[in-house]
Parts: C-alpha cells; structure tokens; sequence
C-alpha cells in the first residue's frame, strides 16, 4: 500500500506538481530559518521576557481547534451513520492529521531546548502529570494524532483491498475521538484558563469559546478545501453535504458571535484593572496599537461572514459561501491565534506595556510549518481519493500508472 | 499540592513533612562536588571513553549532532549512567557522532569532554537524582569547566536545612533606588551580560499617589533618590504555592524544602509555560547564549543556583542559594545601602524577619491571587 501510494502521489498533473515544489520550497526556507534559530536562539524571534509567547503559539492554539473540528464531519458518518458526510470525513480526517502535525511543529519550534524534549516523553522523562495542563496537552494532541490516523488508515486499507470496513471495529473508535476532539480543545483551553497570573485568560469563557470558534473556522476550511477537491479531481462531493458542513459553520459562528458579545459587555461596561489586556487588543495602550489593524480586521470580518451565511440563500449560493468560509477563516485564525495570546502578556504583571513585533525568521519558521501542514493534507487527501475512487487498488498497479500518467 | 503547608502554620518550628522522595536531608556541607576530586574522572569513565573512541573512529562524523532526532530516539532511554553502561554497539556509534570531532584530532582531554557532554544530556531530573547521581554531576560539572576554561570552580549541592524557610521583608520607607542590589545579584549569579539580565527590578512611584505599578518606572537612568518619588523592590517571591511549579510539564522547577523555589537548569525544556504562570514577573529566559567574561564570573557556585546556564532554559533568583543555604545572606541583602531589605529564617522566633512581621504593619503584592508570596513589604 505504501508502495502504491507513493507511486500515485508522486504523480499527478501539472497543477498537481507545481503546487507541491511551491510548497517544498517554502518548506525549504522554513528549514532555513529554523536553523538561524536553533543557532542563535530564540533571540532571533521577536518574542521577549516581556512577551515570552508568539506567533508560534498563537499557530498553535488556532489549529488545536482546526484539528478538532474534524469531528463535526465523524460524529454524522461513522455513528448516525449519515451516508452523505462519507466522502467528506476522510477528507476531514486527513486535515485533523496535517493540523495536529503542525502544531506539534509549532510547539517544537517554540522550546528554548528541542535536543531535551525527551524529558517529555512519557515513562524516560519525568512528566508533570496531573498538575501540569501542558502535560495533560501533550497526551491528548498525542493521542488524537494515533486516533485520527488509525481510523482512516483502517477503512482505507479495508477499501484499498477490495473489502468493506467493518463498522464494529471502527465505530467504537469514531465515538471515542468525538469525545477526544472536545478534550483537545478544552484541555487547550484550560492551558490558558488556568493561569491567575494573566486576567485577559483567566476567563471561563475561554473554553467555550475555542470549541465555538474552532467548530466555525474547521469546517469553513473544509468546505473550501472540497471545493478544491472538487475542482481537480474526479471525487464527487454533493452539494448536500457541502450544504451540510455550512450549516455547521453558521450555528458555530453564531454561537461564537454571542460569546464574544458577552466578553466584550465583560471588559468594557464596568471595566478594571483586568480589562487592560482588553483595551490593549482594542483600543491600545499609551499609545502602544500594533493589534489594532488585525483585531479591527478580524471582528467585522467575522461579523460579515456571519450575517451573510445566516441567510439560506445566500448561504446557498457557493461564490457567497466560499467567500465567506475564507473570511471567516481568517477573522478566527487572528482572533483567536496572536489576538488571544499576545494580549494575555500585555500589559505585563507590573503593568509594563512592551510590545511584540514578530521577525522574519520567526515569520519564516511560521510559514514553512503551514507549508508542512498543506504538504502532508496534499499527500494524505490524494492517496485517500485515490484509494475512494478505486484507481489505487491491491495488484492494480498497471492501470494505476496508465491512469495517473 | 494541596498538603503543603503555608508559611504562618509552620511558625511553632514543628517541620513535620518527612522530605519526600528526593533524598537524605543531609545538612552536609557542599556536596562531595569540590574540585579537588574533579582532575581525576573515575576509572569507569576512562573505560568508556576508550571504547567509545573506537566507534567515534569508524563513524568518522565531523558534526555535533546532538540535536539529530533519530539520536534522541534511542538516547532517551539511558538518562542514567548505569542504563548507559548497557548501551548496544550500533548505539556506541551514535555515541561516537556525539564526541566525534575532537576525539578524532586529539587526545584524552577531548575525550572526556565529549564523554562529559554525553553523560550531562542524558542524565536525570536533579530532583529524582539520587545523592551519588547528584554528586556525579556536580563532578562533571566542575571538571568540565576545567577542561575548557583552565580554571577552578566550587560547587556544592547543599541540601534544604531542617527547620528553616526562608522569607524576606522589604523597607519601602528605607528603598532610595540605588540599584546596588540589582548590579550585586548580577555579579553575584553570572546573568548575562549581553541582555542585561536582572532578577530584581526596582520600581520609580510617584509620591501621594500609592502603588500604581502601572504608571511606574522600572528602567530609570536618572539620579536617585528623585525628588517626590519611593522606590519599591521586585524579584521572585519564591511563593509557597508557586504557580510557575505547578504548570511545569516536566518538573524542572519544584519548591525545596526551605522553601526555595528552584530551578534544574538542565532538565528545563525551555516551554516558558512557567513564565506566562509568574503574576510576579519573577522569571527570566536566556532568549540566546548567556556570556559572562571570565575573570567576572563568581566561581563559588550552587547546581540550583548561580552556576552557568545554557541558552534556551529557564532562570531566576534562588535568594541566592549558594549564599543563603551557607548561613549568608543573599547578595541583594548584602549590598543595600539603607537596610532595606532583610532576610532570614521564618522558623527562627528570633530572627529579625519574625521580628519585621510580628512588630511592623506588613502586606505583600497580589495577595488575592492565593500563592502565598514569602516576601513582604513595610514601611517605618
């Protein structure tokens, strides 16, 4: 099988090719960048004692919850049994496979010693379990990545050999990571939640709100990725269930949408000293404004995408809904990547307003991680389609070269 | 956690906690550690060296790898030395890309470093070390620094005494922000020079206007004392319930029984979650490789305390560990000018800081945040 599909994905069309030396290349001076860091040390981030979490971080807390909304696409197929989403959920599970890969790449790229991160593993080095919530983060982004690559991997090679997936092996796995989906983000969530030290997360809403917001920006990147797929490939993927994964993203935005009402009444109708963090984010601080920009991009952003998927028609109209999957996407990957992590340090716990201004490098590294993550979905969503399909198929090989060439 | 007891019940002097898993509580002296034991390695050592040599020679690698990932995967399972004695031959290869480059030009002296190196990345958390383990790092250490700069440090591993918790008491009335403290706990713990580490940051306030942290000053390059302003002092609290020993996801930082907070400089993965977890701004990171000049650097050193870091961990004020666990006080103490700041052991009725607290009006910052600072602040 590996065979196989390494002979499939390494073919392909014009399109096909240059997108992935694009990627490669982006990746290479990711690499790059990455070993200017590793050489000078985290000095070559923008990233300070005053501001000690960044870009990387942020990353990563975003696409925690991309990883997790794969499960919107799982519980209906696999469970309810929902025939429409079938198509949809390998596709979904490979974006939870490229999602989780990059942000063990984010926090990897965060460490002050990545030649000590064996001190994490479990059983050699001595882990911080139950007290630390990064521990606890460590075991379920961990045990979410086996679960996703397991279960496609299953029915795919089921699929691969001619064969049905047996619905009692991978029924009890698919209700396990909905369970575990919802874990990721939560304990994600309370990483943050649990600091007394940084009021602008210490917040109950936290939680909550990163499964709303995550359970918004995942499909709408679902969405615009089987638009792709349907563009450049053979794989049929009904409007039904497009229609179906939209109307996921509409109740999340809009539930998303309330709880951040909520926040805001919070800080600014009796604001204190807590709600500086806040003021920051929104409206600076002594002159300090440098998330104006994004945060006053990301807020009518997805206050627009909102609106606009709220109505059926125009949600209906794919142009309307591809546009504001794409917006949506990119208001909650500000919101809730440096818009929340950023602030939490600023100002800091003696007031001391200190801005952070990401560097090349950092930005470079950041890049080459998002290359990886696009990379490895290509490859995985290739191979899955090929295999759904049918043209990639045990001892088929001869038709599969005179197909893919 | 939770059966931790907070400063004010252990007043009466009752230490009741049987120290947990660590180690003897030995109040020995500085630790076997001294230098005068480093110049010969033990025969074991010289063994392996030898052997790995070999390997080192076949494998002809030119680069320092330590931070191949392939390596970490098999290294990982030999954090100790004795694991380490069972290593397989394919893994003595790895071992020999390790010391490599040196081994191959020059002799024994090279050798032992990259057999030191070797044995310093793979060994234990120094909380679960046992007392041999610690003093065989200290060893290590020690004779490393010897190896590459040609001079002679001290460093002990003094456990926590029995019957002692140490705290600290700040006079806001006496502060006149002179900084001596600030430029004796750099001399004092080999910060970096190049960032201009400082663990104590004195904060500039305003006259008739209370503590408005926020409209102070902590980077003043003016005269002082200023004309209508106070001073008042911050670095870390060492809390008895410390946030920052809580959220880390491998322990590299712990709570010693004397109520240090510390860190292990070497088991630190550098997550800086500890520091986003600090409502004291108590912690500061080496964002790149922290340089001292030779002839500045304090060479009477604790592992816990003031010996050098490496880029990419974690550090902080240790109230001078080296210093305080040898009956001195800390540096900052030491160098204040005014008699601002007082240092002593809580458990002690008749140390001036049981004094401070029982006869001054006493309160300390952010007490609502519940970690239990042990470090107060009074006026006159």
């Amino acid at each position: 099988m590996v065979k196989d599909s390494l002979g499939y994905i390494t073919h392909g069309s014009k399109t096909y090719h240059i997108w992935m030396i694009f990627l490669t290349a982006i990746m290479l001076i990711g690499m790059y960048c990455y070993s200017i860091q590793l050489e000078e040390g985290l000095s070559a981030t923008g990233m300070t004692d005053r501001v000690s979490w960044g870009l990387y971080i942020s990353n990563f807390t975003f696409l925690v919850g991309v990883a997790a909304a794969a499960v919107m696409l799982v519980m209906p197929t696999y469970v309810l049994n929902d025939i429409d989403f079938k198509h949809a959920v390998l596709i979904g599970e490979g974006l939870a496979v490229a999602a989780l890969l990059m942000c063990l790449a984010f926090v990897v790229a965060d460490m002050g010693g990545p030649s000590v991160l064996w001190h994490m593993i479990p059983g050699i080095g001595v882990f911080n379990f139950p007290n630390s919530m990064l521990a606890w983060d460590v075991i379920v982004l961990n045990g979410y990545l086996f679960i996703n690559i397991t279960i496609p991997l299953y029915i795919l090679f089921r699929h691969y050999q001619g064969k049905e997936a047996k619905r009692s092996v991978y029924i009890p796995g698919s209700i396990l990571s909905v369970l575990w989906a919802v874990g990721i983000h939560l304990v994600t969530a309370f990483l943050y939640e649990g600091l007394q030290a940084r009021p602008f997360w210490n917040n109950a809403l936290l939680g909550p709100r990163f499964l709303a917001s995550a359970f918004a920006a995942g499909p709408a990147l679902i969405i615009l990725v089987l638009a792709v797929i349907r563009k450049f490939t053979e794989f049929n993927i009904e409007q039904k269930t497009i229609n179906k994964i939209a109307m996921i993203v509409v109740v999340a935005a809009q539930i998303n949408l309330i709880m951040l009402v909520s926040e805001l009444f919070k800080e600014f109708y009796a604001p204190t000293h807590h709600s500086e963090s806040a003021y920051y984010l929104f409206f600076g601080l002594e002159g300090k404004t440098a998330l104006l920009p994004w945060i006053w991009t990301a807020i009518p952003l997805n206050v627009l995408a909102t609106v606009l998927l709220t109505f059926h028609k125009l949600r209906r109209n794919p142009k309307v809904l591809y546009f504001c999957c794409f917006i949506l996407f990119v208001a909650i990957w500000i919101e809730k990547g440096f818009g929340l992590i950023v602030p939490g340090f600023i100002p800091g716990p003696y007031g001391t307003i200190a801005e952070y201004r990401p560097t090349g490098v950092e930005i470079g590294v950041t890049l080459g991680i998002w290359a990886m993550g696009a990379f490895i979905f290509t490859m995985l969503a290739k191979t899955s389609i090929g295999i759904e399909l049918g043209k990639l198929r045990y001892r088929k090989k001869e038709k599969l070269a005179s197909k893919a060439a | 956690m939770s059966e931790k007891k907070k400063w004010f019940t252990l007043d009466l002097g009752f230490n009741k906690k049987v120290p947990t898993a660590s180690s003897c509580g030995c109040g020995k002296t500085s630790g076997g550690c001294g230098s005068h034991e480093a110049p010969s390695p033990s025969k074991n050592e010289h063994a392996m060296t030898a052997e790995e040599f070999d390997k080192a020679v076949e494998g002809t690698m030119v680069d320092e790898t330590r931070k191949d990932g392939f390596q970490q995967v098999f290294d990982v399972k030999m954090d100790r030395r004795t694991a380490f004695r069972k290593l397989t031959a394919s893994l003595l290869v790895g071992a020999g890309a390790v010391q490599t480059s040196c081994s191959v030009i020059a002799g024994e002296e090279s050798k032992e470093k990259a057999q030191i190196d070797w044995e310093e990345q793979f060994k234990g958390n120094y909380k679960l070390m046992t007392q041999e383990e610690r003093d065989a790092t200290v060893d290590r250490l020690v004779r490393s620094y010897q190896l590459r700069k040609k001079e002679n440090i001290k460093m002990s591993a003094t456990d926590a005494s029995k019957d002692v918790l140490f705290g600290y008491a700040f006079n806001i009335s006496k502060c006149q922000g002179y900084m001596d403290c600030v430029s004796a706990c750099v001399e004092e713990n080999n910060q970096d020079r190049n960032s201009q580490m400082q663990y104590i940051r004195i904060h500039e306030m305003k006259d008739g206007e209370g503590f408005k942290f926020n409209e102070a000053d902590d980077n003043y390059y003016h005269e002082v004392p200023a004309e209508g302003h106070f001073y008042m002092g911050t670095q870390c609290f060492h809390c008895d319930d410390p946030p920052c020993v809580d959220v880390c996801p491998v322990q590299a930082t712990w709570r010693e029984e004397d109520g240090l907070v510390v860190i292990d400089y070497d088991w630190c993965i550098g997550c800086r979650y500890c520091m986003a977890a600090c409502p004291y701004d108590g912690r500061r990171f080496n964002w790149s490789k922290p340089e001292v000049p030779e002839e500045e650097v304090n060479k009477n050193q604790h592992y816990l305390g003031n010996r050098m870091r490496k880029k990419g961990v974690m550090e902080k004020c240790t109230f001078c560990i080296q210093r305080s666990r040898a009956g001195k006080d800390p540096a900052c103490v030491e160098a204040c000018p005014t008699g601002a700041r007082i240092f002593g052991n809580l458990l002690d009725p008749d140390s001036t800081i049981r004094w401070v607290l029982a006869n001054k009006k006493v309160f300390r910052l952010k007490e609502d945040l519940g970690t239990e600072p042990k470090f107060w602040y009074f006026m006159d």
